[in-house]
């Protein structure tokens, strides 16, 4: 089994609505009853975000997205699948519920 | 060439996909099963002349190979689990029904939906067709160290990504079959009129490796319609390659081709498939329909242009894409006259394309308004990258004349 990130991306400022909630309620209860479901949630605007660089003495935060980018990610599941296939299949329904676009990444196995 | 020669290109050509398949699953790992099949053909090419060809030449490279595989396996495997770990290539379940060739998961894996086009095309040519990376390079005109990064970065998506090795859900197969027909006409299309300027208007490698491949699938899927017909497809239009540049290396229109010029062997064979698949009922797809508008090109001594136009009127139905419009249109100028023919390519989102400006060209040369149709062949000539089309589009353009 590998675990796949699918990662919803959105260009447009939209929140989403309530039949995408509903559709999402049922594709998230869906993963869980077929032992596919990690992990999944929502995310703020990127304007909430904070880049913070630990690297040095202090760490130094910045405010703002790391990349400004005209598409960013809004939301993400990891899901539990044997293969790409599964997982692109997976991330169709997925893509279908919250009526976005994703992006299927793999996690590094090993 | 000697007896050997000959027969370790034959084997080759006949047992290399088999052999990358079997080692691929065995070993879970697309790269070793390459490289194994590789150096297995290495070997048969330094023992077959010595020894002589074994009795089962295809079993002697397998069982070859997968000595090689397990022995570097065992020499490079630190800990016990190194040789699990090679089980990187995820073998699914045979769906109920499903043919267990493991030569059509290589296709299904090399053809994968989640590559790059340019990705599918260039690994169904090493891992299916055992073409080597300097001839895949030579083929597409791509610096050799540039087609070598491409295959090995899909190999590599292939197993970051666990890109299986298998046949597709059964409710996928017709999508993932289109994908694999698509690749493979494709490769027939770069061969039949080569998109790049400094090369030969026609890569006569590229349209028989097509084919072959095709055979292969056709072979590996005998019940499914479009597979036999872009095969039939491809030999009707491989059936004319004779006819089809002339001495001087112009393109021939078909119209023009010296039919006792074409292939009666292909034409046949294509005609035979065209009608088992008439005769099997079925609601055909593109390539069918495409399949027996050739085949109607190529039966007899003149085309019957009422029948082209009525396929194409069904194809239309299919694929009402404006390239599909514009293909129908030039029938319709044989049927019924290139004002009619005009009125239905005006307007056609096709400003790009240089076939459009073309068929715009010949039908205003048709019409008697040179002034319009030379402008409409100097917009095609810009457009077009193939040799052999420039060259006849420019001859076509200097011989219309008046306003």
């Amino acid at each position: 089994m590998a675990q796949y990130l699918i990662s919803v991306l959105t260009d447009a400022p939209v929140e989403g609505n309530a039949e995408e909630a509903a559709a999402i309620d049922v594709f998230n209860a869906q993963l869980q009853a077929d032992g596919q479901w990690v992990f999944a949630g929502g995310l703020a605007w990127p304007d909430s975000a904070t880049v913070v660089d630990g690297r040095g003495a202090e760490p130094v935060f910045t405010d703002g997205p790391y990349a400004e980018s005209k598409e960013h990610v809004i939301g993400f599941w990891i899901v539990e699948a044997p293969h790409l296939d599964v997982a692109l299949r997976l991330a169709g329904q997925g893509s279908k519920a919250c009526n976005r676009r994703v992006e299927v990444r793999p996690f590094l196995s090993e | 060439m000697t007896d050997v020669d000959a027969e370790l290109a034959r084997v080759h050509r006949a047992e290399w996909a088999r052999v990358v398949a079997t080692l691929a699953r065995r070993l879970g790992d697309l790269d070793v099963a390459e490289e194994m099949a590789a150096d297995a053909f290495a070997t048969a090419v330094e023992r077959w002349p010595i020894d002589g060809v074994p009795p089962n030449p295809g079993a002697w490279l397998t069982t070859t190979a997968h000595r090689r595989a397990i022995d570097r396996l065992r020499r490079e495997s630190k800990r016990e689990d190194r040789h699990r770990e090679a089980l990187m290539l995820v073998d699914t379940p045979e769906p109920p029904g499903a043919i267990d060739d493991d030569r059509l998961r290589l296709v299904f894996t090399c053809c994968h939906p989640a590559l790059a086009m340019e990705a599918r095309i260039a690994l169904t040519l090493r891992m299916v067709g055992g073409l080597t990376v300097p001839e895949i390079a030579r083929a597409f005109l791509v610096q050799e160290t540039a087609m070598g990064q491409r295959i090995t970065r899909a190999k590599a998506k292939i197993k970051a990504a666990r890109i299986p090795y298998g046949v597709p859900f059964h409710e996928d197969v017709p999508a993932r079959v289109a994908g694999v027909l698509t690749v493979l006409y494709l490769i027939f299309n770069e061969g039949y009129l080569a998109s790049t300027s400094d090369g030969d208007p026609v890569r006569d490698d590229l349209t028989a490796e097509a084919i072959r491949l095709t055979r292969l699938v056709h072979v590996l899927l005998p019940a499914d319609g479009e597979v036999a017909g872009l095969l039939a497809l491809m030999l009707l239009t491989q059936a004319r390659r004779a006819a089809r540049v002339s001495a001087d290396g112009d393109l021939v229109p078909l119209g023009d081709q010296d039919r006792a010029a074409w292939d009666r062997g292909l034409i046949a064979e294509g005609h035979a498939l065209v009608r088992a698949r008439l005769a099997s009922g079925q609601m055909p797809g593109r390539y069918q329909v495409l399949a027996a508008i050739n085949a109607v090109h190529t039966d007899g001594p003149h085309t019957d242009w009422s029948q082209v136009v009525a396929l194409y009127d069904q194809l239309t139905r299919i694929d009402p894409s404006p390239i599909v419009r514009l293909n129908r249109a030039i029938a319709v100028a044989e049927l019924d006259g290139p004002q009619v023919a005009m009125a239905e390519i005006d307007g056609l989102p096709l400003e790009t394309y240089h076939t459009y400006h073309a068929t715009r060209a010949d039908f205003l040369r048709r019409l008697g308004r040179g002034a319009e149709a030379r402008a409409a062949y100097d917009r095609a000539i810009a457009l077009t990258t193939n040799i052999g089309e420039k060259t006849y589009l420019t001859h076509r353009r200097d011989e219309a004349t008046g306003p």
